[in-house]
C-alpha cells in the first residue's frame, strides 16, 4: 500500500501499545476486571487494524491461517491441560490450590495465570480467524 | 478415589479431546479418539447411575474445590444419570455407526473438524445434564448448540446452511430467554445452584420477578425443545444435516433440554406450585396434544423421509411433554420412558434412513420403489421401528404410552387417552405410506444396481432396533430408573 502515510505511521506507532495494553488487560485479570476475553480481543484488534492498513497478505505472512487453526484449539488444551494436572496432583478438576505444595493461595495464582493464558490464546486466533474468513472471502 | 472424579470425567475428557482432534485432523485418529472417549464416558455414566442406585444419594462434584452454592456443582442423580447413560450410549453408537456416511457426505478437509466439533456437542449435552448450576447449564448449552449448528451446516446439500442458520436464530433467541429467565431468578434469590434456587424461592414464588423468571425460562427451553408451536427449526435441521449427526441429535439434543424444563418445573419451583399456582401445565398439555397432531399431519405430507421422520420427532416431543403436563407419577413415569425409548427408535429409524441416503444417494420417497426387495435388512428394520412408533405391544413404544394413558386416566382425562390411540393411526398413516413405496412397488425400470449398506451400519441400526423389541418385554432398566427417577421430582428438591 503506498500513500496514506499519516495511516501507516500512526498504525506502526499505535499497534505496539495496543500490545502492550492488551497485555494489561491480561494480566489486570488476576485481580480485579480485565482477563483473557478482553485482552484476547485486543490483540486481534491490533492484528486487524494491522491488515486494514497493510493488507490481508501482509498479515497473513506474520500469522498464517494454519497456525491459527492450531492456536484455537491449543488454548482450550492448556485451559483443560491444567485441570488435567490437578487431577495428576489429587485434586477436583481445576482446582488450583494443588498447583503450589506450600501454598495453596500461589497455586491459585499460578492456576489463573495459565487458563487466562489459554484464554487469551484461543480468543485472539478466533477473533483473527474470523476476520481472515470474512476478508479473505471472494479470493 | 477415581470413581469421585467421574462427574468432572465425562464433561472435560470430551473437550479435551475435542481440542486434541482439531489439532490432529486426521480422519481416522480423530474417529478412534472419539470413539474411546465416548465409550469411556458411557462407562463413567453407568457407573455413577449404578453407583447412585446403590447408595440412594447423588453424587455431587465440587468444580475447582469450591464447595457450592458459591461454586458450581456437577451433580448426579437417578434423572441426571440416567439421561447420562442415554446420551453417552447414543454417542457411541452414532460413532460406529456414522464412520462410512461421515466419509460419504462430509468433505475430506473438514472430517477432522468433524469429529472435534462432535465430542463438543456431546461434551456440551453431558455437560447441560450433570451440572447442578443454572448458569453453567447455559454455558454448556452454548456449547452443545453451537457446535451443532456446525454439524447441521457441513450436510451436502446447500439448504444445509440454510437450516444450520434458521437454528441458529432460533436456538439463540431461545438461549437468550432461558439465560433472561436465570437472570431475574438469580436477582431475587442470589443463587444459581439449582438445589440452593429452589430452596430460597419457595417463600418468593408469588412475586412478579419469580413467575417471568419461570416464563422466560420455560419458554427459551421450549424453543430448545422444539415444542409446538416453537419446532419450526427442527424438520429442516434433521433432514439436511448429515445422516450421522440427525441420528445424533434426533435421539438426545432434545432430549436434554426436555430434561432441562422438568428439573426446573419440578425442582426448582417446585411440583405443588407449578401445578396449583399456575397454568403452565395446562399450557404445555394444549400445546403437547397440538404437537402430536400437527407433528403427525405434516409428517403424511412429507416426500423427503428424513423430513417425515422430523416432523415426527416433533409429535413424539408431544408424547414427552405431555407426560411431564399429566404431572403425576405414571405420566412423568411414561415421559421419561418415552424419552430414552423415542431416543432408541428414532435414532434406529434415522440410522437405517441413512443407510438409504448413502446407498441410493436421495432420501425422496419417490426414488425408494421397490427398496425392500434390494435392501431387505434396511427396510425390514424399518418395518420393526414403525411398529415401535404405532405402539404395538411388545415394543416400546407400546411401554411408553401404556403409562402416558395411565397418567391421563389417573387425572380422568379419558379424552386425552382416545387422542393418544387417535394419534397413533396418524403415525400408521405416514410410516404405512414408506412402507407401501417400498415393499408393494416395483424398482423402475433401469434403476441402478442397489445393495445393502455398510455392515457396520446395518448391525447399530439392528442393536437398536432389537432394543426396541427387548425393552419393550424388559421394561426394568427403563421404568425401573424412570419409576425412581419420579420419586425423586416429585419430592421436590432433595
Amino acid at each position: 500500500m503506498r500513500g496514506h502515510l499519516i495511516l501507516r505511521v500512526v498504525s506502526k506507532l499505535l499497534i505496539p501499545f495496543l500490545l502492550l495494553f492488551a497485555l494489561y488487560v491480561q494480566f489486570h485479570g488476576d485481580y480485579g476486571p480485565g482477563g483473557g476475553f478482553q485482552a484476547g480481543v485486543i490483540v486481534a484488534a491490533a492484528f486487524v487494524l494491522y491488515a486494514l492498513i497493510f493488507g490481508l497478505r501482509a498479515t497473513q505472512k506474520v500469522i498464517p491461517p494454519a497456525l491459527l487453526e492450531v492456536a484455537v484449539p491449543l488454548g482450550v488444551l492448556i485451559y483443560a491441560g491444567v485441570g488435567v494436572v490437578t487431577w495428576g496432583l489429587g485434586g477436583n478438576f481445576l482446582d488450583y490450590g494443588m498447583l503450589d505444595s506450600h501454598d495453596p493461595s500461589h497455586g491459585q495464582h499460578l492456576g489463573i495465570l495459565l487458563v487466562e493464558a489459554g484464554v487469551l490464546l484461543t480468543v485472539s486466533s478466533t477473533m483473527l480467524l474470523i476476520f481472515y474468513t470474512f476478508a479473505g472471502r471472494g479470493r | 478415589m477415581l470413581i469421585d472424579q467421574f462427574p468432572a470425567i465425562v464433561v472435560a475428557v470430551p473437550l479435551v479431546a475435542a481440542a486434541l482432534c482439531a489439532i490432529v485432523r486426521n480422519e481416522t485418529a480423530c474417529w478412534l479418539i472419539s470413539l474411546v472417549v465416548a465409550f469411556l464416558c458411557f462407562v463413567g455414566s453407568a457407573t455413577m447411575l449404578g453407583q447412585v442406585q446403590e447408595y440412594g444419594v447423588p453424587l455431587s462434584y465440587k468444580m475447582g474445590g469450591w464447595a457450592p452454592p458459591a461454586g458450581i456443582e456437577l451433580r448426579v442423580d437417578l434423572l441426571s444419570g440416567y439421561l447420562l447413560v442415554l446420551v453417552s450410549l447414543i454417542a457411541t453408537a452414532v460413532l460406529i455407526y456414522g464412520r462410512h456416511s461421515v466419509r460419504a457426505e462430509i468433505k475430506e478437509s473438514v472430517r477432522g473438524w468433524y469429529y472435534a466439533m462432535y465430542l463438543l456437542c456431546m461434551c456440551g449435552l453431558l455437560g447441560i445434564v450433570i451440572t447442578g448450576d443454572a448458569f453453567n447449564a447455559f454455558v454448556f448449552m452454548e456449547i452443545s448448540s453451537l457446535s451443532m449448528y456446525t454439524l447441521i451446516a457441513l450436510g451436502k446439500d446447500r439448504r444445509a446452511l440454510a437450516a444450520s442458520y434458521q437454528y441458529l436464530i432460533m436456538g439463540t433467541i431461545g438461549a437468550t430467554m432461558y439465560v433472561i429467565g436465570v437472570g431475574l431468578l438469580f436477582t431475587i434469590t442470589g443463587t444459581l445452584n439449582l438445589i440452593d434456587m429452589a430452596e430460597r424461592l419457595a417463600p418468593l414464588l408469588d412475586t412478579p420477578a419469580a413467575i417471568a423468571g419461570m416464563a422466560f425460562v420455560v419458554v427459551g427451553l421450549s424453543l430448545k425443545i422444539a415444542l409446538f408451536p416453537l419446532h419450526l427449526w427442527l424438520p429442516n435441521a434433521y433432514a439436511f444435516a448429515p445422516s450421522a449427526v440427525t441420528a445424533f441429535l434426533a435421539a438426545t439434543a432434545t432430549k436434554v433440554s426436555i430434561y432441562l424444563l422438568m428439573r426446573y418445573l419440578y425442582t426448582v419451583f417446585g411440583f405443588s406450585f407449578a401445578i396449583e399456582q399456575t397454568p403452565i401445565l395446562e399450557v404445555v398439555m394444549v400445546l403437547s396434544l397440538a404437537a402430536i397432531f400437527a407433528g403427525s399431519f405434516s409428517a403424511i405430507f412429507q416426500e423427503n423421509i428424513k423430513r417425515m421422520l422430523a416432523y415426527s420427532s416433533v409429535a413424539q416431543i408431544g408424547y414427552i411433554t405431555l407426560g411431564i403436563a399429566l404431572a403425576n407419577a405414571p405420566g412423568l413415569t411414561g415421559s421419561l420412558v418415552h424419552i430414552f425409548n423415542h431416543a432408541v427408535m428414532k435414532g434406529a429409524l434415522f440410522m437405517l434412513v441413512g443407510g438409504i441416503a448413502l446407498q441410493i444417494g436421495t432420501v425422496r420417497l419417490s426414488d425408494m420403489a421397490g427398496v425392500g426387495k434390494v435392501m431387505p435388512l434396511t427396510m425390514f428394520g424399518f418395518v420393526l421401528g414403525s411398529f415401535s412408533m404405532l405402539g404395538v405391544p411388545g415394543t416400546v413404544g407400546f411401554v411408553s404410552k401404556w403409562y402416558l394413558a395411565i397418567g391421563a386416566l389417573e387425572n380422568g382425562w379419558w379424552w386425552v387417552v382416545a387422542l393418544l390411540m387417535l394419534s397413533s393411526l396418524l403415525v400408521l398413516v405416514y410410516m404405512g405410506r414408506v412402507i407401501e413405496v417400498a415393499f408393494f412397488r416395483e424398482r423402475p425400470e433401469g434403476a441402478p444396481p442397489l445393495k445393502e449398506a455398510p455392515k457396520s451400519m446395518i448391525m447399530t441400526a439392528w442393536v437398536f432396533i432389537l432394543a426396541c423389541i427387548y425393552l419393550g418385554f424388559d421394561t426394568s432398566f427403563t421404568v425401573g430408573v424412570a419409576q425412581q427417577a419420579v420419586d425423586v421430582l416429585m419430592g421436590g428438591a432433595q
